[in-house]
């Protein structure tokens, strides 16, 4: 079921200072996460700024050094290199960054950014490489002439369906999109998110997709995770999530959505108030004295809440869920 | 009783220059303000909205930048004020948030003077009432500790915090207007949330009227009580927010509202805006600038030379072949 499964992931930066620039403390930036990714299903991964999303992100594919916890594909640990090398992972497991603007190199022209995968792992000749190649701008819906241009000839929209086009070059079974449409205009993000929809249908691919818009995350994800402070607060399907929220820090995102609705302004201010309120209330519930986030305890099949213990869980449902 | 009128624009034009030609980046907007009101302006990125507000507060270049048509404050046309007599209005009159607090605060000085230098700059306050005030201002927006915040830096700060002392020193002074570009974009949506409800409730207890800046149409939902939809430079659609969410007209309000991922959208594709916003010097200077982006539309159907018009009470529509429109997969009517 699961190809890919991430236990108790750890990632710890250490804070140097001092006169001989020795460590000081350490950045907890991710501090004991669980998750599994299913083939050709949508993860949602939300929270705050600073919460550990791209650094949970950049360990799945390789670019950060987990400092314990274990990364299983199908079974076996990649976390080394050579584990990775020799399980073929890399090619599985793609990535789609955060800013557009920044991630393509402005002096290669589109061709070679795209079939730089392709050289690093088929051998293919000049020519079937640029089928290939058109092959996959076709996909994300570009012209063939879009060829020998560079990426500031693009517009934002397209410039990303230029990273997407190399993400799926090898045909992998995950890709990471870490806030692919955040610098997007509406329009424009509609047309990135329609194309990732339709490539994971004929591809039966599976997205990890962080976001902080809750918007987008409803719209793309099956199941969902809440971060805060390096740790998942609560993880459960949309509709967990959406219509059923326990966990305060969830229940706060929620709430803070501005909705498409004028009518219920009002109404909404008022919940925002009542749950900023809950927030302040009950936080010894879901966090312990040093602000650490609780384990997960599982409330159902498929929904999971950080909470100090069964108790608490019932004094929150008789009270604010 | 109508409310009082506080600010009114008519038809603003803001060129830039690029070599030795000028080109409108806002052409032709209108508007009021009202006591007590939010207007918001919404539009994708490039359209020109922070260029009228800009216009407003007078920090366009004079080098590069003409502006033209009236903007009326107070009885007097500001639109060409030299800077000495914006100096007097901005802060005291009219107050601003931008986008990126950490631009706007002044890294080298504590938070307290910068929240004092106003009141030196536009009050009578003696040097005990401006520090109280200070710490007024700080607890009205919601700072905790205003005590140790007045004696911190900037970069001290989280963000949220920022954003939060650039709204103490915009209220300082208690302006009849206030100027809020973007003032959440760069935030978390919880954060957002707090400051967008600080800002209503501040609003309500000094009586001014806000232009708010955003291409969330969400906060604009949630946020405004008139609303202007902008495309290349002008207005294509004003009026209530209720109307404008409820009976939306223009080809370009509808279609913006059907990218939205909403609850009815899942499982279905979003409605995608075709071709590109034109940049400023390749904009169609006739006809409607909106026409290429839905090509589906015969010529016959557009006006030549469309103009806002209003439609039904306080509903303002630019070109009549609204009437017409139809998405390209509905098929006609
Ligand atoms: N290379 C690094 N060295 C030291 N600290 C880091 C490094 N990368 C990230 N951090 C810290 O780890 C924490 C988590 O960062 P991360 O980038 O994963 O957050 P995020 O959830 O992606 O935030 P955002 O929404 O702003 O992108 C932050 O406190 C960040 O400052
Ligand atoms: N100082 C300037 N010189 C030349 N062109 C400018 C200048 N400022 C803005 N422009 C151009 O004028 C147009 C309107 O820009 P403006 O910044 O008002 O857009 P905006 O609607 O505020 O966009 P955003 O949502 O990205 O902030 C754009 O085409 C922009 O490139
Ligand atoms: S002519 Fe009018 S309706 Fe037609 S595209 Fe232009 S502004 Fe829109
Ligand atoms: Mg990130
Ligand atoms: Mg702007």
């Amino acid at each position: 079921m699961s190809f890919l499964e991430i236990k108790d992931l750890k990632v710890h930066y250490p804070i140097r200072g001092g006169f001989f620039h020795t460590i000081q403390d350490y950045t907890y930036a991710v501090d004991g996460v669980d998750l599994s990714i299913d083939e050709g299903k949508t993860y949602g991964l939300i929270g705050e700024s600073g919460s550990g999303k791209t650094t949970i992100g950049k360990t799945i594919v390789g670019l950060e050094k987990p400092t314990s916890g274990k990364i299983l594909y199908n079974g076996q640990t990649v976390n080394s290199k050579r584990a990775r090398k020799k399980l073929g992972y890399n090619k599985e497991v793609q990535m789609i960054f955060q800013d557009v603007f920044s991630s393509l190199d402005p002096r290669k022209k589109v061709i070679d950014i795209i079939a730089e995968p392709l050289r690093n792992y088929e051998n293919l000749t000049k020519e079937e490489e640029r089928k290939k190649v058109l092959e996959l701008l076709n996909i994300v819906g570009m012209p063939g002439d879009s060829l020998y241009k560079y990426p500031h000839e693009f517009s934002g929209g397209q410039r990303q369906r230029i990273g997407i086009a190399r993400a799926i070059a090898l045909n992998p079974k995950l890709i990471v999109a870490d806030e692919p449409v955040s610098a997007l205009d509406l329009s424009v993000q509609a047309q990135v998110l329609n194309y990732l929809k339709k490539i994971q249908k004929e591809f039966n691919l599976s997205y990890l997709f962080i976001s902080h818009d809750l918007g987008v995350v409803k719209h793309m994800c099956d199941y969902i995770y809440i971060m805060h402070r390096g740790r998942f607060v609560e993880a459960g399907t949309r509709e967990d999530i959406y219509n059923n929220p326990i966990h305060i820090y969830t229940r706060r995102l929620i709430a803070a959505i501005p909705e498409i609705d004028v009518k219920n302004k009002e109404k909404y201010y008022m919940i925002r108030k009542k749950v900023e309120e809950e927030y302040n209330n009950y936080s010894s519930l879901f966090y312990d004295e040093d602000g650490k986030v609780f384990d997960l305890i599982q409330i159902s099949d498929t929904h999971y809440v950080a909470i100090k213990d069964k108790e608490a869980l019932k004094n929150v449902e008789n009270n604010i869920a | 009783m109508e409310a009082e009128k506080i600010l009114e624009v008519k038809d603003l034009h803001v060129a830039f220059r690029f070599q030795d030609k000028y080109y409108d980046a806002v052409d032709g907007v209108d508007f009021t303000l009202k006591r007590n009101e939010i207007f918001a302006i919404v539009g994708e990125s490039g359209c020109g909205k922070s260029t009228i507000v800009n216009s407003i507060v007078g920090l366009h270049d004079k080098n590069f930048t003409r502006v033209s048509g009236e903007i009326i404050y107070d009885n007097a046309n500001i639109a060409n004020y030299s800077e000495e007599e914006f100096n007097k209005i901005r802060g005291r009159h009219i107050g601003f948030i931008f986008q990126d607090p950490l631009a706007s605060l002044n890294p080298l000085h504590k938070i307290g003077k910068q929240i004092e230098e106003p009141l030196i700059y536009h009050t009578d306050l003696d040097k005990n009432q401006r520090e109280e005030r200070v710490l007024e201002l700080l607890n009205q927006v919601g700072i905790n500790n205003p005590k140790r915040v007045v004696n911190q830096f900037p970069h001290e700060l989280s963000g949220g915090m920022r954003q939060r002392v650039l709204i103490a020193i915009a209220l300082s002074c208690k302006p009849n207007i206030i100027i809020a570009d973007e003032p959440t974009t760069a935030l978390d949506v919880t954060i957002q949330a707090q400051i967008l409800d600080l800002l209503t409730d501040l609003q309500k207890e000094i009586d001014a009227g806000i232009i708010l800046i955003t291409h969330d149409l969400g906060v604009v939902a949630q946020m405004a009580d008139r609303v202007a939809v902008m495309y290349a430079g002008q207005f294509v659609e004003v009026a209530n927010a209720e109307e404008l969410f409820d009976n939306p007209l223009h080809p370009y309000t509808r279609s913006l509202l059907q990218s939205i991922p909403q609850s009815d959208s899942l499982g279905k594709d979003l409605h995608v805006i075709r071709g590109m916003v034109p940049s400023l010097r390749n904009l169609p200077r006739k006809g409607c600038r909106f026409a290429p982006r839905i090509q589906w539309i015969p010529e016959s159907e557009h006006e030549e030379n469309p103009e806002l018009r209003e439609v039904s009470k306080g509903h303002f529509v630019r070109c009549t072949c609204w009437k017409n429109f139809h998405f390209e997969d509905e098929g006609g009517n």
